[in-house]
């Protein structure tokens, strides 16, 4: 394969990945932003907007499309339901302690990954896409007739991927919106602001974090229904985008939404175009070492403000 | 000064235990005694008045054959454990309503390795100290095999694999392992390279699981197309958790003739569906192993592009138009339909090419005790002796799989391979390749250890 085609394909694998990233990153920077809880089940609320995701499908007879659309609306609410809940019996009783939150979403990851083994079961399901085209992407070069249009081999994307891309875009303004213009926007700055002037002024705390938990782990969940039909659904697949998550949200900044979202394309983007030319280990090596260094030279991340 | 005193006190309490312990044997022996007199009376009472009794009662009395069952149910392998758990329930139910093995009940004790070396070997250890079982049976996965192994010599455990690696032939383990229920990979790859070379192409691209099952692969497929005038043009690698693809491919030469793929772990239906992204519509041949695809369903959406491409299969998933008896008959005892998948469950695929292994293993476990007279742990050298002097074993209810050959030397099995042909999304039979087409001159005598 030439160079041009071979940076095309990295920067549409790449494109997928950061998308999916950004969602997840975002929920999990939200939640830290607002109730500073660091929180290691998020790669399991991702799983689980998966495998909820294979569940409503299957259990809607006719077109794919149908079930797809059906685990969309259905499978993120039903996350945050459980992260709500979680929130309510875990994180509340011991008072959003930093520390103890930590141990306690430990522990949440393994209860969530355990009871999807024993319920699930340790096999990867596919979910059908609602559509899948392979889609050939043609490139221009000069020949002696002036420009004109070839396809080089290997060289394509499916249709799904590119609608992946779109959803997470939509998303993201959609949060974006909710974030900087509604009421409810306000209230969640605020508190993340100020807990204790937030209180003064009557804001339900106790009821924002709950809702920013659940929020933060709908869009864990939203990412995880995008990527089913790519991959599939299974027990232990919330690893990998957790580790992720916590490079991207390092480097853009704990809290800081437009870092977490640039930082997400960054990484997702060269793990694309390294995975290509050299090696998907390489990709994961350089990212690692991408947050050593931040972490050493600049801990506030891209856009996050040094702490007091 | 001190250490005189340390021995005379240490030498002091040795002469008080001994005493005790003798003053207990000598109870104990007693009580024994008496024990046994009661009960011989009570067994020739009863046996004069029922005559059959006499000839069950040593089996009767007899403890059960317990057979470890080293099973992969979660982690990568899941697939694999969930179908090697029912052949090998299939099977010692066929044994058990045959008369056992030398009129003992077999009993499977099942337990998860996670499919990781390291639980791999504590499981084996379990066996053979907390549950007493007289074998270790059923690993499957490479890497938890010779994670397991030097640990089932140490403990002089007979440890039968059912794993294709040719970590058991190369001479790398140790006499306790054998595998002779399924062929090695080195086996395998060395009869389908005659026929990738001859129908497909001569320049290959190889795509293999980055572990040792993917390396015997690669190292011994390598050698066997370059035997037959062909060249491997790449060799891409990659690790049995990958979850997405799509990256490795553009590492595929242009002028590949022939892809050859195998793959494992969670996500092979993904890396399948990717592979035909990549392609589209100018695909070269392909030649997989259905590994790549073993547990999926060949209908499944993404993979239509396979139409026409080549597997090797262990045992053909879909029965075939000259289907034996002993298929037909093993297939309902395992409980799988014609399609290969589950009689309860038509989207429940088997992974029918490899789990054969684990019914035709427990028949040689039963024809190895019955030869060796085995009756406990202490017959576990004689077992092992027996199963080494094995040679030809017909193509039987024993061994629906086929006919193979078993080398008592280097502990592997040799057999038939299968290449089917992907028509209508089914695997139909194209070539099957002889016995002697696997064979490869021995590289160990295990024989020569000692136990």
């Amino acid at each position: 394969m030439e160079l041009g085609p071979y940076i095309i394909l990295g920067l549409l694998e790449g494109l997928v990945t950061a998308a999916v990233l950004s969602l997840m990153a975002v929920g999990l920077s939200l939640v830290f932003g607002v109730m500073r809880v660091v929180n290691v089940a998020h790669g399991e609320f991702f799983m689980v907007g998966a495998v909820l995701a294979w569940w409503i499908a299957g259990s809607i007879e006719g077109n794919p499309a149908l079930g797809f659309v059906a685990a969309m609306l259905l499978a993120p609410p039903l996350t945050a339901g459980l992260a709500v809940i979680a929130d309510q019996l875990i994180l509340k009783r011991i008072g959003y302690d930093p520390e103890r939150t930590i141990v306690a979403t430990i522990g949440l990851l393994y209860v969530i990954q355990q009871l999807t083994l024993m319920t699930f079961g340790p096999d990867a399901r596919p979910v059908e896409a609602p559509f899948n085209n392979r889609l050939s992407i043609p490139l221009l070069e000069w020949t002696n007739d002036g420009l004109a249009l070839y396809w080089p081999w290997g060289l394509g994307t499916t249709s799904y991927k590119i609608a992946v891309i779109l959803a997470a875009l939509t998303l993201l303004v959609a949060i974006w919106l909710l974030m900087t213009r509604t009421r409810y926007g306000l209230i969640m700055r605020a508190t993340q602001l100020d807990r204790e002037t937030a209180l003064a002024f009557a804001i339900p705390v106790n009821r924002v974090y709950a809702s920013v938990f659940g929020l933060g782990a709908g869009l864990a969940a939203l990412g995880g229904v995008l990527i089913v039909p790519i991959q599939q659904a299974h027990y232990l697949m919330g690893h990998d985008p957790l580790l992720l998550s916590f490079i991207v949200v390092i480097i853009g900044g704990l809290g800081s939404l437009p870092g977490t979202i640039v930082a997400a394309l960054l990484i997702g983007l060269s793990d694309g175009i390294i995975s290509i030319f050299f090696s998907p280990t390489l990709a994961k090596i350089i990212a690692t070492l991408a947050v050593a260094f931040f972490l050493v030279f600049r801990p506030q991340g891209f856009f996050g403000k040094r702490a007091l | 000064m001190r250490k005189p005193t340390n021995n005379v006190s240490i030498k002091r309490n040795h002469q008080v235990d001994m005493g005790q312990v003798q003053n207990m044997t000598k109870q104990s022996s007693r009580r024994k005694a008496i024990k046994t007199l009661a009960a011989t009376t009570a067994l020739v009472a009863t046996a004069s008045s029922l005559p059959l009794f006499g000839r069950y009662s040593q089996a009767e009395a007899s403890e059960p054959i317990k057979i470890g069952f080293q099973v992969h149910r979660t982690g990568i392998g899941a697939a694999y454990g969930r179908w090697y758990d029912r052949a090998t329930k299939a099977a010692v139910k066929k044994i058990n309503d045959e008369g056992g093995i030398n009129g003992r009940k077999v009993e499977i004790i099942a337990e998860d390795d996670g499919t990781d070396p390291k639980r791999g070997a504590e499981v084996v250890e379990k066996m053979a100290t907390q549950h007493g079982c007289d074998i270790a049976f059923g690993t499957l996965f490479s890497h938890v095999v010779i994670g397991s192994a030097p640990r089932a010599g140490e403990l002089k455990i007979p440890y039968f694999v059912v794993s294709e690696g040719h970590h058991v032939a190369s001479g790398m383990l140790n006499r306790y392992t054998l595998q002779p229920g399924i062929t090695d990979v080195k086996s395998q790859v060395q009869a389908m390279a005659p026929f990738v070379s001859s129908s497909l192409g001569k320049k290959v691209t190889m795509i293999y699981p980055d572990f040792a099952f993917g390396h015997d692969h690669r190292d011994y497929f390598s050698a066997a197309i370059e035997a037959q005038g062909g060249q491997v043009v790449a060799k891409i690698a990659i690790p049995p958790t990958e979850s997405s693809f799509t990256k490795y491919f553009p590492k595929i030469p242009r002028n590949t003739d022939v892809i050859y793929h195998v793959m494992v772990g969670p996500a092979v239906l993904t890396f399948v569906k990717e592979m035909g992204e990549f392609f589209g519509n100018s695909r070269p041949e392909i030649f997989g192993f259905i590994d790549s695809l073993e547990a999926v369903d060949l209908a499944s959406p993404g993979l239509e592009f396979l139409e026409g491409t080549y597997f090797w299969e262990g045992n053909p998933r879909y029965a075939q138009a000259n289907q034996s008896v002993y298929d037909k008959d093993y297939r309902t005892a395992v409980g799988v339909d014609a399609n290969g998948a589950s009689l309860s469950d038509s989207k429940d695929v088997s992974t029918y090419a490899h789990m054969f292994g684990c019914w035709e293993t427990l028949h040689i476990v039963k024809a190895g005790m019955e030869a060796s007279g085995y009756s406990g742990p202490k017959d576990r050298a004689k077992l092992i002796e027996a199963v080494e002097a094995m040679t030809l074993m017909p193509h039987s209810h024993a061994h629906p799989q086929g006919a193979k050959e078993f080398n008592g030397r280097t502990h592997q099995v040799f057999g038939h391979q299968y290449i089917t042909k992907v028509t209508n999304s089914k695997l139909v039979l194209a070539h099957t390749t002889s016995i002697s087409d696997t064979y490869y001159p021995d590289e160990v005598d295990y024989t020569k250890q000692p136990f």
